[in-house]
Formats: C-alpha cells, sequence, structure tokens
C-alpha cells in the first residue's frame, strides 16, 4: 500500500501543489502562445499530456535500461552523462512517430491534436520532466505517474488561462499592457493562488 | 565600426534577446530569483552559445539541409553536457541553485534559433561575435530582472544587504513563483512603450519573435519545415 500512498502523493503533487508551469516555469511558451481560446487550449494540453506520459516511460526505460544500466556499471561503464544528448532525441524522434502513427491509426485523435504536436518538441516541460524523474530518483512506475501528473498540471494551467483570456478580451485594459502582459500579470494572480495549496 | 563590433552592438543594444526579442523565457522567469543566478545563468548560456554558433558555423557545408535540426541538437546538447559538468565541478552552489534549468538550455529558443538564422550562414569568426553579442544581451537581461528581484523581494544587491539596513521590510513574493510573473509583465508593457516611441521616431525596433508573440511556432517552426522535406 506504501506504494500506492507514493503514487498518489506524487500525483498531487506535481499536478497542483507544484503545478509545471505556474511554480517551476516549465512550458511557458505554449502557455502564452496558445491559450487564446479554451478549445485550442484544451487540445494543446492534450497533446502534451499524451506526449510527456509516452516520453517519460521510454526515457525512463532508456536510462534504466540502457544508460544506467548495471551490467555495464560493474564493467566502469558509465553512460549517465548522455541523459540530455539522448533524451533530446528521443522525444524529438518520438514525436515524429506519435504524429505519423497517429496520422495513420487514429485519424480522428490526428486532427484534434495534430496541429500542437510539431510545436512540442521545443516545449522544455518534456525534456524537464525526463531528466527531473532521474534526480528525484523515481523507479519506473513512479516516473510514469511524475510525468502524468506534470502534464495533468499542464493541462489544468493552460485551461484556466484560456478561460481568463476569453473574459479578459472584452475589458479595459491600459494601452500598454494589452496582449501578453496583462498574459503575465493573470499568471502572476494565478500563480499565488497555486501557491495556497502549498499552504503560505 | 566594424562587422565585429557591429554584432556585439547588435546582440547587447538592438535586438537585445530578452528585451527586444523577447526569446528563452523559460530561463528568465525561472532563474531570476536574484542577480547572481541570473548572471550565472547568462554566462552559461553565453559559453554554449558561442561554441555553437563557432561549431555550426564551421561545419555549415557538411551539414545535409535535410538533418540539420537533429545535427545542430546533438552540437548544443553536446556542448551543454560539457557546461553542465564544468558548472558542477566548479560552481557547486551557482549548479545547485540553477537545477535542471542547466541541461534546458538546449532547448532555449536563442541557441536554436542563433544557429538557423545566423550561423549556418555566415563564417565562423562572424558567428562567435555574434554569440558573444547574444549571449552578453541574454546575460544583461538576466541580471537586470534577477537584480529588480533581489531588491524587490529580499532587499539585497548581490546578496549585500544593503537596503536591509536602511530599514527597507522586503516584498518576499517577488522572489517567488508569481513575481517572475509580474516583473516580466511590467517590462513586457514597458517595451510595448519604448516600442511605440521608437517607431514615432521612426527607428522602429525589431520584433518580438519567440513566445512572448504568441507566435509559439516561431521557435519550432523550423523543425516543422525540416519534418515537410524528409516527408
Amino acid at each position: 500500500m506504501e506504494t500506492l500512498s507514493t503514487l498518489i502523493g506524487i500525483a498531487i503533487t506535481y499536478a497542483i501543489v507544484n503545478n509545471v508551469v505556474l511554480s517551476q516555469f516549465l512550458g511557458i511558451c505554449p502557455f502564452l502562445g496558445v491559450s487564446k481560446k479554451t478549445e485550442t487550449a484544451a487540445g494543446m494540453g492534450g497533446a502534451v499530456i499524451f506526449v510527456i506520459t509516452i516520453a517519460s516511460f521510454i526515457t525512463g526505460v532508456i536510462y534504466k535500461y540502457i544508460l544506467a544500466n548495471e551490467a555495464l556499471l560493474n564493467m566502469g561503464i558509465d553512460l549517465t552523462y548522455l541523459k540530455t544528448i539522448v533524451f533530446i532525441l528521443v522525444i524529438a524522434a518520438l514525436v515524429q512517430f506519435v504524429e505519423m502513427f497517429l496520422k495513420k491509426s487514429i485519424p480522428a485523435l490526428y486532427k484534434s491534436l495534430g496541429v500542437y504536436l510539431p510545436l512540442i518538441t521545443t516545449n522544455c516541460a518534456v525534456l524537464g520532466v525526463a531528466l527531473n524523474a532521474i534526480t528525484y530518483e523515481y523507479n519506473l512506475l513512479e516516473t510514469v505517474v511524475y510525468g502524468l501528473a506534470t502534464a495533468v498540471g499542464f493541462f489544468i494551467a493552460i485551461v484556466l488561462m484560456a478561460g481568463i483570456r476569453e473574459k479578459i478580451e472584452y475589458n479595459d485594459i491600459p494601452k500598454p499592457f494589452q496582449g501578453t502582459a496583462i498574459v503575465l500579470v493573470t499568471a502572476a494572480l494565478m500563480s499565488i493562488a497555486f501557491m495556497g495549496f502549498s499552504g503560505m | 565600426m566594424n562587422k565585429y563590433t557591429e554584432r556585439l552592438y547588435n546582440g547587447i543594444i538592438k535586438e537585445n534577446p530578452t528585451f527586444v526579442l523577447m526569446l528563452g523565457m523559460c530561463p528568465t522567469l525561472a532563474v531570476t530569483s536574484s542577480a547572481i543566478n541570473g548572471l550565472g545563468m547568462g554566462l552559461s548560456t553565453t559559453v554554449v552559445l558561442i561554441f555553437s554558433n563557432l561549431i555550426i558555423s564551421l561545419f555549415r557545408k557538411r551539414i545535409p539541409n535535410s538533418v540539420r535540426i537533429p545535427a545542430f541538437i546533438v552540437i548544443v546538447a553536446s556542448l551543454v553536457t560539457i557546461v553542465e559538468f564544468l558548472m558542477k565541478a566548479y560552481f557547486q552552489s551557482l549548479s545547485d541553485a540553477l537545477g535542471v534549468y542547466i541541461p534546458l538550455i538546449v532547448v532555449n529558443c536563442i541557441i536554436l534559433g542563433r544557429a538557423e538564422s545566423y550561423a549556418s550562414k555566415n563564417g565562423p569568426i562572424k558567428s562567435a561575435f555574434d554569440g558573444i553579442g547574444m549571449g552578453l544581451g541574454f546575460t544583461i537581461g538576466l541580471t537586470l530582472i534577477g537584480l529588480i528581484r533581489e531588491i524587490l523581494g529580499a532587499g539585497t544587491v548581490f546578496d549585500m544587504p544593503l537596503l536591509k539596513d536602511l530599514g527597507y521590510t522586503p516584498i518576499a513574493i517577488f522572489t517567488r513563483a508569481p513575481g517572475a510573473f509580474l516583473v516580466l509583465a511590467f517590462l513586457v508593457a514597458g517595451m510595448n512603450i519604448v516600442r511605440k516611441k521608437m517607431e514615432a521616431k521612426g527607428k522602429p525596433l525589431a520584433k518580438p519573435s519567440g513566445c512572448i508573440s504568441g507566435d509559439c511556432a516561431n521557435c519550432s517552426s523550423h523543425c516543422e519545415n525540416s519534418t515537410a522535406e524528409n516527408k
């Protein structure tokens, strides 16, 4: 049962308390860029959940069984220093594969997520999750849950932001603050609200 | 002004990555809780940028066009790994403070952006100077934002308690996450005013080209292009 409570702990911590966008500043680009409409924000969020979950599993497997392989480590070969290079290439390739796979096999899903997939390669949240999971010394299951929770946190943040932005559009905003500036002020207020979860 | 100092001027003032182009917003928000952290992040990015520009420029005629993005990424990732280990060896505390944002230099828009738009088209020395200029511009931007947040949020300047001694009560929120968003919001608003004034004078600034312009695809559009060529 201990493992289950650990997993639930990880899930809640990274989906809500330590929100990936609002407290760790990963994935700021899509958060600012693709949050004009709730629908597109949800699409982006969905694509991120999909990719981060798969990516955290695959990078976890690669790290555990290839880079930090015990047989290799016992022979004195330590490949863990390659993690940044390997992970970024794996993620870039993975996004392409996911795109091709969805296009062929699940056209309906591709239609709703397809446009956002190429944008995810440069989303630092994906690489950040893969690297953090190693720093936190998670096992494979924990890594996947961590990835999923982080992505759900991203989904929550971007959809909330899009909802607020749709309302903001009709407000009277001082000229210099129109556009990105007011979005950042909103993000600051959201971030304060999310800090409440960690008990200020 | 010769072509090398022109590159420095271009990076530090005319196309400053933080204030004018608004690139690399993730590290800008994340590591500027103090001026020292901002400076450290800026300088490590500068080192990566100089060498990535230099190496990519040297290999620009050898790298086939269709695989250039993966090739650039491998070069940048190798350099980032080297910088990461150097920081761990010589600047332990800074490396701990910056944490995952050091390896995340790989996905910094500025680096791939400069590789794609400058280093892959120009000679190695010019590209290296472009890297120095852009890197220093980024460093200045991060240090200034870090300084503002540190003064407001902790009452210190480069860890020296100057304002605290004067009886200033720090507003702690500025060193936390919301402060980062808030400072950047005012920065963007301020730049909007400057932009307007410069336009009125007939000397328009370069357009912001990163995520801040709401144009996320700008950074990865290059990747999309290469995908299209592969198909």
